[in-house]
């Protein structure tokens, strides 16, 4: 936000596109480098350990004990008091081409099926969790994904950029943390954050969300949450080296047969720049509860501040000119 | 539990667990056969899906915690005093004087409720003054705050000079100061409101400013057709017609150039707020230019209508925009548009010429 130009003389784009140095964008010196989360939910198994911790080591209040019919997911959602929100989906899909290891060639089921059972044939596999019968191809058609949500430490956050106090900023490490003791409750980095992480805590006032443990960075040690996954769906790391690490991980996983496997933020070119926090994904972005193909949305704000500047223009001009002419009666 | 470490010189300590493998992965075999099979495994749908999917029905982003009667109020109050200010100074300097004491004071009173709401509605009232911490042209609230810092006094002195006779001169200077920045005021909230993800009201980041300046010249010819002599309001019958055009004609726009979202529009209590400030503008433009001249009751009649039609704009557009958000269709729908375009983009570049595109991995495998 700080400059036009950098040190070698190439231009900034300040508002959104590619920026690969993010804390020296924003005026820090000899910062460390941009740090990250890189939550691959191939491997999440939905503990939601991530979520107590997160809990636990920034002493986040509690939020509503609450049944939602939402799977597993009682959580709900990001918001003031959730900084990491594991999702739940069921679906009526094979994961990925399942086929057991196995070679059943030599096994002859008619003959199994004809030394019959003791259990009648209507009662033997019905249960209230039944899956419902294979495809042909031998499958249950059930696969269940979970993931771990968080704050996306944008590269270009809308949320610090709309903020009007400055009590959001980029920290050295290049994420995006809420200063508690100055932010006042003006609620406008909400609807700013294309993807509805951000929200003001009822009875307080003020703006929370994940801090990415600037504490814990701070002291050399990694965030709580990624600390406590143990399938290690949750890695840290520096972010040039946690996007090299996704993009083999997803080629790997296509290879072996998941052909829905996707990386989310990982594209420095996207609409916030990529994202600080990113994300392998088995199904579409929206079916996670996230957005398609988020924009900051100050992206356009020089666009908008000229159109106000030719409104203001316009009505100044307007109502001017309704004071031209005779003046007489009634006029 | 987990002592991996990322380093430069690669990773430290980690377990096996990050690299698991399911389906055909938990084999070699199979993954082999299947590549065999016409390389499944590495193609990816480029074409979305046209259903629209959603986790469990919630919205994507977050609605604004704002109060209607505080947010979308001052958004009407802003305009009011902004425009107001200038038929202010207009009517002072053309020798209107009542109107012009009239249309002073109503500016004052409409910015000082304005701040009022505005610091009712801070999650930390007590704070308001951090609004002025810093200078932050990316932030619409931030120059906001600043323009009615400088324009608040303006307004304040005008009308306390108007009234008192003291200092006619300054009185008169800030007349004109805040003519000339009550338009910014009237003009800023449309980007503080597009500087936002909510759909309804970013997608139509283009037409909001100009659709809230004429609404406030509604709000504000209105105004001085209520308060204003009959002999002096041929210049508020004037700014009347132009004001409800122009906020008749960008609503319309407002709703055709917004795609999908412009349901929001028409839906609920937004559409009916924003049909009832059409029939309003309508009527008070027309009671306004037929009948304003000849009948006092006639004129102030339709001020009453041409401010109850700007602030049913305001708050129609501010409902909008909060059932844009709640309602992941319009989150999702618009971004699955722009991403079906930009590939249909891309192949059509690729089938001109040798693009990067190729075409061959946006063939879905059946």
């Amino acid at each position: 936000m700080t400059s036009q130009v950098d040190g070698e003389g190439r231009a900034r784009r300040l508002l959104s596109g590619q920026e690969p140095d993010v804390a020296a964008d924003a005026g820090h010196v000899g910062a460390p480098p941009r740090v990250g989360f890189f939550t691959d939910t191939s491997v999440c198994i939905g503990c939601k350990a991530c979520e107590v911790a997160c809990k636990e080591w920034n002493a986040v209040p509690e939020d509503g004990l609450l049944l939602t019919g939402m799977s597993y997911d009682n959580t709900g959602a990001l918001g003031a008091s959730t900084w990491r929100h594991v999702a739940f989906i069921e679906q009526n899909k094979p994961l990925g081409g399942q086929e057991a290891h196995l070679d059943h060639s030599g096994i002859d089921v008619l003959a199994l099926a004809a030394q019959g059972s003791g259990t009648p044939v209507a009662e033997a596999a019905v249960s209230p969790t039944t899956p419902g019968p294979p495809s042909p191809e031998g499958r249950t058609e059930l696969r269940w994904l979970m993931a771990s949500d968080v704050c996306k430490h944008c590269t270009h956050a809308a949320c610090l950029d709309v903020c009007p106090t400055g009590a959001l900023f980029r920290t050295e490490f290049g994420t995006v943390v809420v200063q508690e003791d100055v932010c006042n409750g003006c609620g406008y980095c909400v609807p700013a954050c294309p993807y509805g992480v951000i929200e003001q805590r009822p009875g307080d006032g003020r703006a929370w969300k994940c801090t990415m443990c600037y504490d814990r960075l701070g002291a050399g040690a990694e965030p709580a949450c990624a600390k406590a996954c143990p399938t290690e769906s949750i890695q840290f790391g520096p972010l040039d080296e946690l996007r090299e690490r996704a993009a083999a991980r997803v080629e790997r996983l296509r290879e072996t047969g998941v052909p829905d496997a996707r990386l989310y933020g990982a594209d420095p070119s996207d609409g916030v720049g990529g994202d600080g926090a990113f994300f392998l994904l088995l199904d579409e972005p929206e079916v996670y509860g996230l957005p398609p193909d988020p924009v900051v949305t100050t992206r356009d704000l020089p666009r908008m501040w000229r159109h106000a500047g030719v409104a203001a223009l316009a009505l100044l001009g307007g109502l001017a000119g309704t004071f031209a002419g005779r003046r007489g009666h009634g006029r | 539990m987990s002592e991996a470490r990322v380093t430069r010189e690669g990773l430290a300590g980690e377990r096996p667990g990050r690299d698991a493998l399911f389906g055909n992965g938990m084999d070699g075999e199979g993954a082999r056969r299947r590549r065999g099979r016409g390389r499944r495994g590495g193609e990816r749908r480029l074409v979305p899906d046209a259903e629209f999917t959603s986790y469990y029905g919630r919205p994507v982003i977050k609605a604004p915690s704002w109060a209607a009667t505080d947010i979308a109020g001052y958004l009407f109050l802003g305009g009011l005093a902004g425009a107001g200010s200038v038929l202010a100074a207009g009517a002072d300097l053309s020798g209107r004087r009542r109107t012009a004491r009239a249309m002073k004071l109503s500016s004052l009173g409409a910015v000082s409720l304005s701040a009022v709401a505005l610091i009712h509605d801070l999650g930390r009232p007590e704070r308001f003054v951090n609004m002025l911490r810093v200078v932050k042209p990316t932030s619409p609230m931030n120059m906001g705050s600043w323009l009615l810092a400088v324009y608040g006094p303006l307004a304040g002195a005008a009308a306390a000079s108007d009234v008192t006779g003291l200092l006619p001169r300054a009185g008169r200077a800030a007349a004109c100061g805040a003519a000339l920045t009550g338009p910014a005021v009237a003009a800023y909230t449309g980007v503080l409101l597009a500087d936002t993800a909510v759909p309804a009201w970013h997608e139509g980041h283009r037409e909001l400013p100009y659709l809230f300046t004429a609404s406030a010249a509604t709000a504000a010819a209105g105004m001085a057709l209520l308060a204003g002599p009959r002999a002096e309001n041929g210049p508020a019958r004037r700014a009347a017609v132009l004001g409800a055009a122009g906020e008749l004609l960008m609503t319309r726009l407002l709703r055709r150039r917004v795609g999908v979202v412009a349901e929001t529009y028409a839906a609920g209590r937004a559409g009916r707020l924003l049909r009832a400030a059409e029939g309003l503008a309508a009527a008070g433009a027309a009671g306004a230019a037929l009948l304003g001249g000849r009948s006092r009751t006639a004129a102030a009649a339709s001020g009453a209508a041409l401010l109850a039609a700007s602030a049913c704009t305001r708050f129609g557009i501010f409902h909008a925009g909060v059932a844009s958000a709640r309602d992941p269709r319009y989150t999702v729908l618009p971004q699955r548009e722009r991403l079906a375009a930009r590939t249909e983009e891309a192949r059509r570049v690729a089938a001109l010429g040798d693009g990067p595109y190729d075409d061959t991995s946006g063939v879905i495998a059946t």
